[in-house]
């Protein structure tokens, strides 16, 4: 039976954890309205992107000479898994749902007998897969001490991406991320950059807008669709890590906000034990003094 | 002026301008070229250089680094990795620019190329000294 100081300073140290997760709750809270409205502002490019290139992609009339970003190199052998995780943990299983994802595409594939290769965004994912995955891991690319995330991230990695292609290092890529759908709920989502995979349905869309007309192309179609599906893969990995970060803080909101009333929970049940053995000791402190009374 | 059309500046962080304008000159990857109302629907990368834009109230220049330009009947989109106001520029990025300008005039392979890099560099130029 621990005693009532002892009770005491329990209460206190839960107290002082409760206030630690109820502000970082706020913070997550705060930091994740800019980060939903930062993958909002992003999506029109996005969109405008798709269409074009959905356009262009439909007009290429033989998938032969069309570039390998399209129609891949015609292999499938090495894989490279663009993993995009937080830098920071204490957000639920944010980061470990991703990673499971990660893992169990990168075990089934090794598992065809295919070559696995795993770029790490974000040091948490790369963490989680270093006991098992760890000589996977290619290559890691460092969020650390960003504030928010920027263009110049997604070309960056795009840039590492395109020159490990333009070398032959890997057939196939795909990226990893967390869909963010709300926030209780963030989707761990994998998206196939390369070859890239063009968005079905919006043909009609593009072409209802321009009221069927044709586009001239300057330069030639292909050069232009070549250069297009480059931009495109950066604004992929942007998309991905705007949506990531949103995620990231969503899943911290929700994660410290159980954390908030776990420790809330404590408080109760641990105040009403040190209550009762307070009380206890009352009525064991007057019995005494009483059967000294009578004693005498 | 036969008429507006809307003019749309996108960069991957956000709308930077949505607006109607009358006429707006864009710095196209084979030359500059204006677009108007009812002009034909074209696709076009961008070179580095200053897309000017006239509105029936004012004119304003924005200096883009690469980029795309789609024109259909209704709207100019223009898909930019870097824009800014040239008025509201200040001239630390101005200078970032114009490194920027003078590495892809190393990547150019065309002389007409070559000769519109560098115009945009003579623009940034007169813009640090201004």
């Amino acid at each position: 039976m621990p005693s009532l100081k002892d009770l005491r300073n329990r209460i206190n140290s839960v107290k002082a954890t409760r206030k630690i997760t109820k502000a970082m709750q706020m913070v997550a809270a705060a930091k994740l309205r800019r980060a939903q409205e930062a993958a909002e502002a992003s999506r029109p490019y996005a969109e405008r992107m798709d269409e074009v290139l959905a356009n262009l992609a439909k007009g290429v009339a033989n998938p032969e000479g069309a570039s390998p970003l399209l129609v891949g190199t015609g292999k499938d052998e090495t894989h490279l898994l663009v993993m995009m995780t937080a830098e920071r943990g204490l957000c639920g299983g944010f980061n470990t749902n991703i990673a499971k994802l990660v893992r169990n595409d990168a075990l089934r594939l090794l598992k065809e007998g295919k070559t696995v290769k795993i770029l790490a965004v974000g040091r948490k994912g790369a963490d989680n897969l270093k006991r098992d995955l760890g000589s996977k891991i290619t290559d890691r690319h460092s969020l650390q001490g960003l504030k928010s995330i920027g263009f110049e991230q997604a070309s960056t990695i795009a840039d590492k991406i395109m020159s490990g292609f333009a070398a032959g290092e890997f057939d196939v890529c795909t990226m990893y991320f967390a869909q963010f759908e709300s926030v209780i709920s963030q989707k761990p989502t994998a998206l196939q950059l390369i070859p890239a995979k063009l968005p079905e349905g919006t043909d009609a869309d593009a072409e209802a807008a321009n009221g069927g007309a044709v586009y001239e192309y300057e330069p030639e179609e292909d050069v232009i669709l070549d250069q297009l599906l480059r931009r495109n893969i950066a604004t992929q990995i942007f998309r991905g890590l705007l949506e990531n970060a949103a995620s990231e803080q969503g899943a911290r909101m929700s994660a410290m906000d159980n954390a908030t009333r776990n420790a809330s929970d404590m408080i109760d049940s641990l105040t009403l034990s040190y209550n009762r053995q307070r009380q206890a000791q009352i009525t064991k402190e007057l019995i005494e003094i009483i059967s000294g009374a009578e004693a005498l | 002026m036969a008429g507006t059309f809307k003019f749309e500046l996108v960069s991957p962080e956000r709308i930077l301008m949505s607006v109607d304008a009358e006429q707006v000159i864009v710095p196209g990857s084979e030359g500059e070229f204006t677009v108007m109302a009812g002009h034909a629907p074209v696709v076009s990368s961008l070179l580095p250089g200053v897309i000017h834009v006239t509105t029936a109230k004012d004119k304003q220049a924005i200096f883009v680094r690469s980029g795309f330009a789609e024109v259909n009947a209704e709207a100019l989109t223009i898909l930019a990795e870097r824009a800014f106001i040239v008025e509201e520029a200040d001239p630390r990025q101005i200078d970032s620019e114009l490194d920027a300008a003078k590495q892809a005039l190393d990547d150019c392979d065309s002389d007409e190329a070559r000769l519109h890099v560098n115009r945009a560099i003579e623009e940034l130029k007169a813009l640090v000294k201004s």
